[in-house]
């Protein structure tokens, strides 16, 4: 039997106290009138708080420490514009199934509906982007609603909830009690998998010929690496993953074949459309990685693994639907497997394939000609870093120049804003993820027009002790724009010169951070080993040449097969 | 709104019981508009147990959208249950309110008619109109409508089905 435990205090101090028992170790915010109480509350508090420059970068610091912990990190706001800052960030979480409790002040509750100051209908603006909303409309509500938000928040499907808190109730002193369970009645997350299901599955998967395992962002929140690896092992299928999946497996194995996709690895896109049954582990077929719903995995028996039942069926219909966790499911499926004769060696036509289709694509993908590329960056950088550290990009070129041309080792060590895709999430979600690891370096593969957008976390990651590397890959353009506009739009540049404004090492010594220009393999050299032994952030401002392109590349509204190549 | 004589697509029945309480009905009619699921009709009212409400949805749509619906609307954790109904195992009925253009007492006399043989009620007679009051499966009310259209209708109020499983 659970005796509730009685006290009188302030709706705030109950947050608080609710938040401790969460096991929440740090928040990111910025303070403002509505959350006053709140801000007072925290002195007390036995937990970090960060402060930040802008809310933004408090929602995204949170999403990244999510995704290194894989528990929620929570960000807090004032009301108004304090709360619409946090909305971007809450959407990119959401596009990403990433926990994140977002705690926003209201004004009081007589106030509501007044268009008082400062008031916003924040609940209505997040509803589309939040898995689920509270607004506590007394303080002894506050515990039971938190518990709510972080179970709700990391379980099934994860994504952010957030908790809009009128000052008032923040203000209320009066008893409250902190329940050690709670029950959502309309919210019932399925983690075991139906049996016969997985058991059909194993059925396919050993008589498959060219088998091939498609491993999502799914297998990454589930941190089922193990059980992935055992699976490829056991059946010797090759193993592309998605973007939002890339380093759910390690992809120095020799199963590894990287990211499929728009900017997928060549020999991925290749491989995928040769085999006969493909396991889709915690991904959602995202136009992005599947290029036509109407063409991928045609002729091929597809199984689908996913938490979501939703995602069954929705962009692709399948052959098998598991519905459960990742780790769940691959342990059971390990299992039957076990106990099955499976002919596949080592040395079977199929993995003979995917050996000439990796040798044929590094015989003819040409890197740029020039002394300094994105893909010779990126190379030296894998050269030079420990193999646990942490690396997150912006969003562009930079972004998928990573997935091509950074290898990552430890599974679970990547992460980036994928769904939502938002310039500027890459260096504040750095920042948090330093703060969820902070023995392991944590590098930012950053564009210019990406990091100018947050670059004021600097002051936070100077002054919280929270060192980051910026690898700034600078072409001094938003240069994804320019690819599609030399592409599709006849080379009529719009709107994408930076014309080399800001000068990111300035900036870097602005905030009392380190920064250092590179313009060869060498200097690049001697800055990574540098930044690496120092204590505070490093942007590594290194120039590249703004015509290099991303290659291959699958047109969109055209199927893997169309994949260009560039060469 | 309903067009029961272009029988395209099955009328589907989608039967769910949420939390009665504020903000439920924007999630959730918010979901439609994010996801671009077309409706025919909601209705929404309490029912045995004070803390739920029952939400009745009609709508005509291909099968694999409506499993699309029926998934992401069991997603929302207002809604405590989601079924979709099988038409032959469930009674199912809406109310229309219709004020039909009478101008003589021929008209009247016709409409009045028509009203009987589809047991409607008439609510109202005034000069220029009367009002009646149709109960059935939107399949009836349609053929009532469509027959006294030739009198011309002034205005129309349907309330959306509302749906119960039959008893075992
Ligand atoms: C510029 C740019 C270019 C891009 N190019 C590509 C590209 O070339 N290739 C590519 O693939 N992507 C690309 N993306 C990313 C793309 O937009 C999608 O975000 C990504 O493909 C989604 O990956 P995913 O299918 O693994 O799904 P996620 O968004 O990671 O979804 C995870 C899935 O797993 C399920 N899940 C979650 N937890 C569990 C669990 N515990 N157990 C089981 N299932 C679970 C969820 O329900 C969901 O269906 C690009 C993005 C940008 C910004
Ligand atoms: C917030 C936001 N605005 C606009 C875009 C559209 N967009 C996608 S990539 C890109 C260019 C990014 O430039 P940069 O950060 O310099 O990266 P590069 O492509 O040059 O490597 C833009 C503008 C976006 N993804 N996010
Ligand atoms: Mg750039």
């Amino acid at each position: 039997m659970n005796i509730p435990t009685m006290s009188e205090m302030s709706g705030a101090k109950a947050l608080m106290t609710s938040l401790e028992k969460e096991g929440v170790d740090i928040v990111f915010g910025l303070p403002g009138g509505a959350n006053l109480p709140i801000y007072d509350a925290l002195v007390d508090a036995n937990f970090r708080h960060v402060l930040v420059r802008h809310e933004q970068s408090a929602a995204h610091m949170a999403d990244g420490y999510a995704r290194i912990k894989r528990k929620a990190g929570v960000c807090l706001a004032t009301s108004g514009p304090g709360a619409t800052n946090l909305i971007t960030g809450i959407a990119t979480a959401y596009a990403d199934s990433s926990p994140l409790i977002a705690i926003t002040g209201q004004v009081p509750l007589n106030m509501i509906g007044k268009d008082a100051f400062q008031e916003t209908d924040i609940i209505g603006v997040a509803n589309p982007c939040t898995k689920y909303a509270f607004q506590p409309r007394v303080a002894t509500e506050i515990p039971e609603v938190v518990k709510k938000s972080f179970y709700i928040a990391e379980s099934g499907r994860p994504g952010p909830v957030l908790i809009d808190i009128p000052k008032d109730v923040q203000q209320d002193v009066t008893e409250i009690q902190f329940p050690d369970l709670i029950k959502v009645r309309g919210y019932k997350p399925v983690v075991d998998p139906d049996l016969s299901n997985v058991g059909k599955a194993v059925e396919l998967l050993v008589s498959a010929q060219r088998p091939i395992i498609m491993a999502g962002g799914g297998v990454i929140l589930s941190g089922a690496f193990s059980e992935l690896q055992a699976i490829a092992e056991l059946i010797m299928a090759p193993v592309v993953t998605t973007f939002k999946g890339k380093g759910a497996f390690p992809e120095n194995h020799p199963l590894a074949m990287g990211p499929i996709g728009m900017h997928g690895h060549a020999e991925a896109n290749r491989i995928i459309l040769e085999a006969d049954c493909i396991l889709a582990v915690g991904a959602r077929f995202s136009d992005r990685s599947v290029g036509r719903f109407d063409e991928f995995g045609k002729g091929m028996n597809i199984i689908h693994l996913d938490i979501d039942p939703a995602e069954i069926g929705k962009n692709k219909s399948v052959d098998i639907a598991i519905v459960g966790d990742v780790k769940s499911a691959l342990r059971t499926m390990v299992k039957m497997l076990s106990k099955k004769a499976i002919k596949n060696s080592s040395d079977n036509p199929w993995l003979k394939r995917r050996k000439e289709l990796i040798d044929y694509f590094s015989e003819n993908m040409k890197d740029y000609p020039r002394e300094m590329t994105a893909r010779k960056a990126l190379k030296k950088l894998r050269e030079l870093l420990p193999a646990e550290s942490i690396v997150t990009t912006e969003v562009g070129q930079c972004q998928m120049w990573t997935s091509l041309h950074f290898d990552v080792i430890s599974p679970g060590t990547f992460f980036s804003s994928t769904g939502l895709g938002t310039m500027g999430f890459g260096f504040p979600a750095s920042i948090g993820a330093k703060a969820a690891r902070p023995n392991v370096p944590v590098v930012d593969v950053a564009g210019d027009g990406s990091f100018n957008m947050t670059e004021n976390s600097l002051a936070v990651s100077v002054l919280e002790n929270l060192p980051v590397i910026v690898f700034l890959l600078n072409n001094d353009m938003l240069g994804m724009v320019a690819q599609w506009q030399r592409t599709f739009y006849d080379r009529r540049y719009m709107g994408v010169h930076q014309k080399s404004c800001p000068d990111y090492v300035k900036i870097a010594e602005a905030y009392g951070a380190n920064g250092m220009s590179v313009q060869s393999m060498d200097e690049l050299e001697k800055a990574i080993k540098g930044a690496l032994k120092t204590e505070v952030a490093t942007v590594i401002d290194i120039k590249i040449d703004p015509e290099e392109d991303v290659y291959p590349f699958v047109a969109p509204g055209t199927g893997l097969k169309d994949m260009i190549t560039g060469a | 709104m309903s067009s029961g004589e272009f029988k395209i697509k099955p009328l589907y029945i989608i039967s769910s019981l949420v939390e009665n309480k504020p903000g439920v009905l924007f999630r959730i009619t918010n979901l439609f508009r994010a996801r671009n699921f077309n409706i025919e009709s909601i209705t929404v009212g309490t029912t045995e147990k004070p803390d739920l409400s029952r939400m009745t949805i009609t709508t005509r749509i291909d099968e694999a959208i409506l499993d699309q619906l029926v998934k992401q609307l069991r997603k929302l954790i207002d809604i405590v249950e989601v079924e979709v109904l099988d038409i032959n195992n469930t009674v199912y009925r809406e109310l229309a309110l219709i004020k039909i253009r009478a101008k003589d007492f021929t008209n009247r006399n016709e409409i009045i008619n028509f009203a009987n043989v589809f047991r409607a009620n008439i609510l109202d007679i005034g000069k220029e109109s009367v009002t009646v009051e149709v109960i059935g499966t939107p399949d009836k009310i349609d053929a009532f409508k469509n027959l006294i259209i030739q009198y011309d209708i002034v205005e129309m109020a349907r309330t959306g089905v509302s749906a119960l499983s039959r008893g075992e």
